[in-house]
């Protein structure tokens, strides 16, 4: 690779990291200027950043506020690639509803997963916080979505996430079902038969991954 | 009526209530309901848990007030019973008030960000704030506790808010956890600039509640008596819930914090209490452990 291009891609993780968004916006454009497929500008630049940042916030380096003022940053140079990443005539490689669960309200985390699988090719529903087990019925049957994502912050909303489960089992609903939050773990989502848990936003990635290889396996 | 304050420099420590939040989940609360709410449609129930509270030997009880601001009320479209909802909560814990206790008008946070992280400039958190804290005033309060903060910023509006627009005695506390770079909010707040900074916003009382558990509390407690004379609060959780066949549950048992309180009492506390999981249970083992404490046999 090119060793401006490199450069520019180190600073732009920097920036996410820096939590300066016009600095985001900036090197993103410049990068798009040296015809740097978005593809790359993404996964190089602004997921570099996120990881950098989602490891520093797990090791107390840094706190809530630098991981909203990095998620703003990336929020902005997603907002100049996503449209290109859809223009490129790729189809999304699948549809994902994602929300925080009815009563919580936390969606710092969710927005985060969700921006990071619209930056690897899925289109992302976002259904909110204080989903109900309607809203995200009544999504995946809207949006046909092969996917559920549900996150929940609160010891007493993650157990809503076993009834939403059981309504879209219910309903029959083709769906895979995976579940994120701080106080979620695997255990839990075996015990509530939900299909998959996620760490953090990669996680989440490879999971919505894996789920699409299945079905298109099948 | 006898003033906190004073019956603080007095009795030097007083026993405030447990959680009401888990509380009420124990006792029928859904998911998704409005606990603040309840103090309108299900006011028996409220007295029902100060009253146990009292019974178990509080000193002082909470109002059912955390989230009854305008911001966490609209969220269940119930802003515009701020006033209704507030007065309520007084009035359930007044019910069952023995004489000489205290009832503490209880404030939590916003439940959204601060500019420039969210929306919410700092005039509009203060006129929230005063409004919640000035109608608790009226209900008849004995002081407002301003709890759970983590934003600094958020926390000196509030206390700012009280100590400006009510006459009331007003005590903050925000919650640590322990991480790799010491005790910390989520905010990144540390116990020395929570002390320096709520003193200069003017409390009257300061502390730490909710967290991980006794064990961080005790450190917490132990830090932020180096650094400050006033009354300090200390509240608890029950350690970090647990989910067994479908509910959760959490692990300090009232037999497992008994040497734990003692360790807080010698740490310096003015006023001990418990945040999520504790029950009228753990707070009857304080009592036992505070009177030993109190006579000097402990
Ligand atoms: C920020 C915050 C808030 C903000 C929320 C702002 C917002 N817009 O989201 C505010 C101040 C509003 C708030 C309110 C409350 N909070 Co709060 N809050 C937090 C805090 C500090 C950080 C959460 C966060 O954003 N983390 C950062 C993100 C990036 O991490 P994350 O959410 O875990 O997400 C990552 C992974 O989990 C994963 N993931 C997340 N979702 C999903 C989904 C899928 C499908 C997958 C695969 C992965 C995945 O990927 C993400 C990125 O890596 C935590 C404490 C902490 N240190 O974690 C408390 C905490 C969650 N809150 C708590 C509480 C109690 C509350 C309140 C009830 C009371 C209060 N203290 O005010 C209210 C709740 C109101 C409600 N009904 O929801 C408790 C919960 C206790 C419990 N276990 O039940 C905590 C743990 C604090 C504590 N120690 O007491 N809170």
């Amino acid at each position: 690779m090119n060793i401006a291009i490199e450069e520019l891609l180190q600073k732009l993780a920097i920036s996410v990291i820096d939590g300066k968004h016009l600095e985001a916006v900036e090197l993103t454009k410049q990068l798009l200027a040296l015809n740097h497929t978005p593809k790359e500008i993404l996964d190089n630049g602004l997921l570099a950043g996120m990881n950098v940042v989602g490891q520093r916030f797990r090791d107390n380096i840094i706190f809530v506020p630098q991981v909203l003022i990095s998620a703003r940053a990336m929020k902005f140079s997603l907002a100049i690639l996503e449209p290109l990443l859809a223009d490129s005539n790729i189809p999304a490689i699948g549809t994902v509803i994602m929300g925080t669960v009815k009563g919580d309200i936390h969606d710092i985390g969710k927005n985060i997963v969700s921006m990071m699988l619209r930056g690897n090719g899925f289109k992302v529903v976002d259904i909110g916080i204080d989903a109900s087990h309607e809203k995200f019925i009544d999504a995946v049957k809207k949006e046909n979505a092969q996917i559920v994502g549900m996150s929940a912050l609160l010891t007493t909303t993650m157990l809503y996430m076993k009834a939403v489960i059981e309504k879209l089992k219910g309903e029959k609903l083709p769906v895979k079902i995976m579940i994120g939050g701080a106080p979620v773990s695997k255990a839990f989502a075996d015990q509530i038969g939900a299909d998959a848990y996620g760490k953090n936003a990669s996680e989440a990635v490879r999971l919505a991954r894996e789920f699409v290889d299945q079905e298109n396996n099948n | 009526m006898n003033n906190i304050l004073s019956t603080l420099k007095s009795k030097k420590v007083l026993l405030c209530d447990g959680a009401m939040g888990t509380e009420l989940q124990r006792r029928g609360l859904k998911v998704g309901d409005c606990p603040e709410e309840y103090n309108l449609s299900n006011s028996k129930m409220i007295q029902g848990i100060h009253k146990d509270y009292f019974d178990a030997g509080s000193d002082i009880v909470e109002t059912n007030t955390f989230g009854a601001n305008r911001l966490r009320l609209k969220f269940y479209d119930l802003k515009n019973r701020v006033e209704e909802i507030n007065l309520a909560a007084v009035n359930n814990a007044m019910e069952v008030r023995p004489k000489d206790k205290f009832i503490a008008g209880s404030i939590g946070p916003l439940g959204e960000l601060l500019e420039p992280l969210g929306n919410i400039t700092e005039n509009y958190a203060y006129d929230i704030f005063s409004e919640q804290a000035k109608i608790l005033e009226e209900g008849g309060v004995d002081f407002i506790l301003v709890e759970t903060m983590m934003a600094i910023e958020e926390a000196v509006i509030a206390v700012k808010a009280v100590v400006e627009n009510t006459f009331l005695p007003v005590a903050v506390s925000m919650t640590f956890e322990l991480g790799k770079t010491g005790l910390k909010t989520p905010w990144g707040v540390d116990v020395q600039t929570a002390v320096t900074e709520l003193t200069k916003a003017g409390t009257d009382i300061i502390g730490s509640n909710c967290g991980k558990g006794f064990d961080e509390m005790i450190q917490v407690i132990a830090e932020m008596r180096k650094l400050t004379t006033k009354p300090i609060l200390a509240q608890s959780n029950a350690g970090i819930p647990e989910l067994a066949g479908g509910n959760l549950y959490y692990k300090e048992s009232p037999e497992i914090i008994a040497s734990k309180v003692q360790e807080l009492l010698t740490s310096g506390v003015n006023i001990l209490g418990g945040c999520c999981g504790t029950t009228p249970l753990h707070i009857k083992k304080m009592r036992e452990v505070l009177d030993l404490f109190l006579s000097n046999i402990i």
